[in-house]
């Protein structure tokens, strides 16, 4: 009897410890990521410094590289797929949760989550070969003439009208993050206890009063998190964008001329590049895991506060 | 007067109702618009590049015509396979930890957090990651090297998946278990991970549909190969970077084949999460 309990306390040590081994490579692969990148992307710290942030240049011949060309294609593009798809998924959200007929809501959801599954890379192709040419004809053409020639804003609308450029990959990063935020954002509505949406229907509130007064402000944190997760998704996209950037290195000075992003520059240069230039776009990747991992990181800790908020 | 100003305030509410829930449904439409039509475009692009020959040759050489994706299915699916024998053991095992070892600790806190991020993080880091230890220092790409990269990924979402559908198992089957005297191993692999067994399979293919259509990892891991090999310790063929490559081509074969490729990728990952859904399902209702 003894002897059946020792063997069992021993397996139930190692199967502790096995246990906690795998759940800690977690950490450890963090770790590595985090050490290996700015290890390999050393020389390149070491030769410019933190400069390298803001040094407008890549220039692979003469080895100068700066990553603010690429930061601001990363950047902008995914500011304009925020500003895209954070009012779609906001009304997909508002629709499922309050509009919708209840026997069409699981198969809406669904399908909008089956969605968030199609791999970047469709929406890549899409973006190539169907949606720029569309987009050249018309949106590009016309915007230019409309507001091409207006004091301020008419350079946003200036150069070639080739279908690809930093507003081509915005809008097709829009509607590829468009199916996480708006799953994010309906199941935080979710959350809104009942009672108090009945209550504000209860005393006389039309659907877009409980929901801009009442399921919005309780869910505001969740809301802000799905958004940033979005955010997160659309900073490190790399196949979406680069089909569709146009892959320049150079600072893209209007919506519609071709730029380059961090991940779509790793993906263009990497297999041709040597020694320096690695360290380069290590570099970049360091800077891309350090942004999208700050992101992702609000966006988790507001969400679980949304999640506690429904605990108590 | 005063009825008056209530009915005006009454009639501009009720017209911001109508704008506001108009708009939703606008939204709604064109979200679901763009998204079938992309649906659309696959489907008629790569219905008429499907034929027999993609399953049976190899990828062509430059502006050649014919051939088909042999090499590149048969190195997706090895790749895939492997990354999932790999991460199943680990992330099932993890996800035990966090539940019934770790379920308050710090450490347990903040290993579900990284995970959390892990599942969101870019993944053509993860490519460079995997390149730096796995590459760089071999000195070749490799099948094994982009097996790595995915299970890198793969491995988040089952542990978390698995954590959160043993949290789902009533502490009243374990209590139970433990009553009779059964080791705490056994209780976590024979009790709670059975009665779980259909949510972590959901997890499983969530996680195989994750990685199947992932491009950017493979990108500097497995590279790829013109030639039909099944050696992993070498360059490997992979129907996403064929994609990738193929559509980025000027000739019109490759392009072709590309529709195809991702007509395949996108079925195997629909019918993944589909499988999973139905799996879920069942375990609810059981």
């Amino acid at each position: 009897m003894v002897s059946v309990a020792k063997r069992q306390r021993l397996q139930d040590f190692f199967f502790h410890r096995l246990t906690q081994t795998f759940s800690l490579l977690v950490l450890i692969a963090l770790t590595g990521i985090i050490a290996s990148l700015f290890f390999n992307a050393w020389p390149v710290f070491k030769k410019f410094g933190l400069h390298f942030i803001w040094y407008v240049e890549w220039d692979i011949i003469n080895e100068e590289f700066g990553a603010a060309i690429a930061i601001v294609g990363t950047i902008a593009s995914a500011g304009i797929a925020m500003l895209i798809a954070v009012p779609l998924a906001f009304g997909i959200a508002v629709f499922l949760t309050e509009t919708c007929p209840v026997w069409l809501r699981r198969s809406l959801g669904t399908s909008i989550e089956l969605l968030a599954a199609v791999p970047s890379i469709i929406y890549g192709m899409f973006g190539l070969f169907v949606f720029a040419p569309i987009f050249a004809d018309y949106l590009q053409v016309p915007l230019q003439k409309v507001l091409g020639g207006m004091p301020l804003v008419g350079f946003l609308f200036g150069g070639a009208t080739n279908g690809m450029g930093i507003l081509a990959a915005g809008i097709i990063l829009a509607f590829m993050v468009l199916p996480f935020i708006a799953a994010v954002m309906r199941d935080v509505f979710e959350v809104t206890p009942p009672i108090l949406r009945e209550s504000a229907y209860g005393l006389g509130c039309t659907t877009w009063e409980v929901v801009r007064k009442v399921v919005l402000p309780y869910t505001q944190k969740g809301v802000i998190g799905g958004v940033m997760l979005g955010l997160g998704r659309a900073l490190g996209e790399t196949m979406a964008v680069t089909f569709v950037i146009g892959n320049a290195n150079r600072m893209p000075t209007s919506l519609f001329s071709p730029g380059t992003s961090i991940a779509s520059t790793l993906a263009n240069e990497f297999g041709e590049a040597d020694d320096f230039h690695i360290a380069a776009l290590f570099a970049l990747g360091f800077l891309l895991f350090v942004i999208t991992f700050v992101v992702l990181a609000m966006a988790k800790i507001l969400v679980l506060q949304t999640e506690k908020a429904k605990g108590v | 007067m005063l009825t008056n100003f209530n009915q005006q305030l009454y009639n501009r509410r009720r017209r911001a109702n109508a704008q506001g829930l108009i708009l939703s449904m606008v939204a709604m439409g064109l979200g679901l618009a763009v998204l079938l039509w992309i649906l659309f475009v696959l489907l008629s692009n790569g219905l008429a590049a499907l034929d027999w020959n993609m399953f049976t040759k190899d990828t062509p050489a430059p502006g050649s015509e014919g051939g088909g994706l042999r090499n590149a299915i048969v190195g997706s699916l090895m790749m895939v396979g492997l990354s999932v024998l790999v991460s199943t053991p680990v992330g099932i095992l993890a996800g035990i930890y966090l539940t019934e070892y770790g379920d308050q600790s710090k450490t347990a806190e903040l290993t579900r957090f990284v995970t959390d991020i892990m599942l969101s993080a870019p993944s053509i880091v993860l490519g460079l990651f995997v390149y730096a230890i796995a590459v760089a220092t071999v000195g070749n790409f490799s099948g094994y090297a982009g097996s790595l990269a995915l299970s890198l990924i793969a491995i988040p979402v089952v542990m978390r998946t698995t954590e959160n559908m043993l949290r789902l198992v009533p502490s009243s089957l374990r209590e139970a278990a433990f009553a009779l005297g059964a080791p705490r191993w056994k209780v976590s692999t024979m009790v709670t991970l059975r009665a779980a067994k259909s949510g972590v399979i959901t997890g499983l293919l969530l996680a195989v549909a994750r990685i199947s259509g992932e491009t950017a990892p493979l990108l500097f891991t497995a590279l790829n190969n013109q030639f039909f090999s099944t050696d992993m310790g070498k360059p490997m063929a992979n129907l996403p970077v064929v994609i990738f490559q193929f559509a980025m081509s000027p000739y019109d074969n490759w392009i072709r084949l590309a529709w195809g490729g991702a007509l395949l990728i996108t079925m195997a990952v629909l019918v993944l999460n589909i499988l999973a859904r139905v799996f879920f399902r069942e375990k609810i209702s059981a």
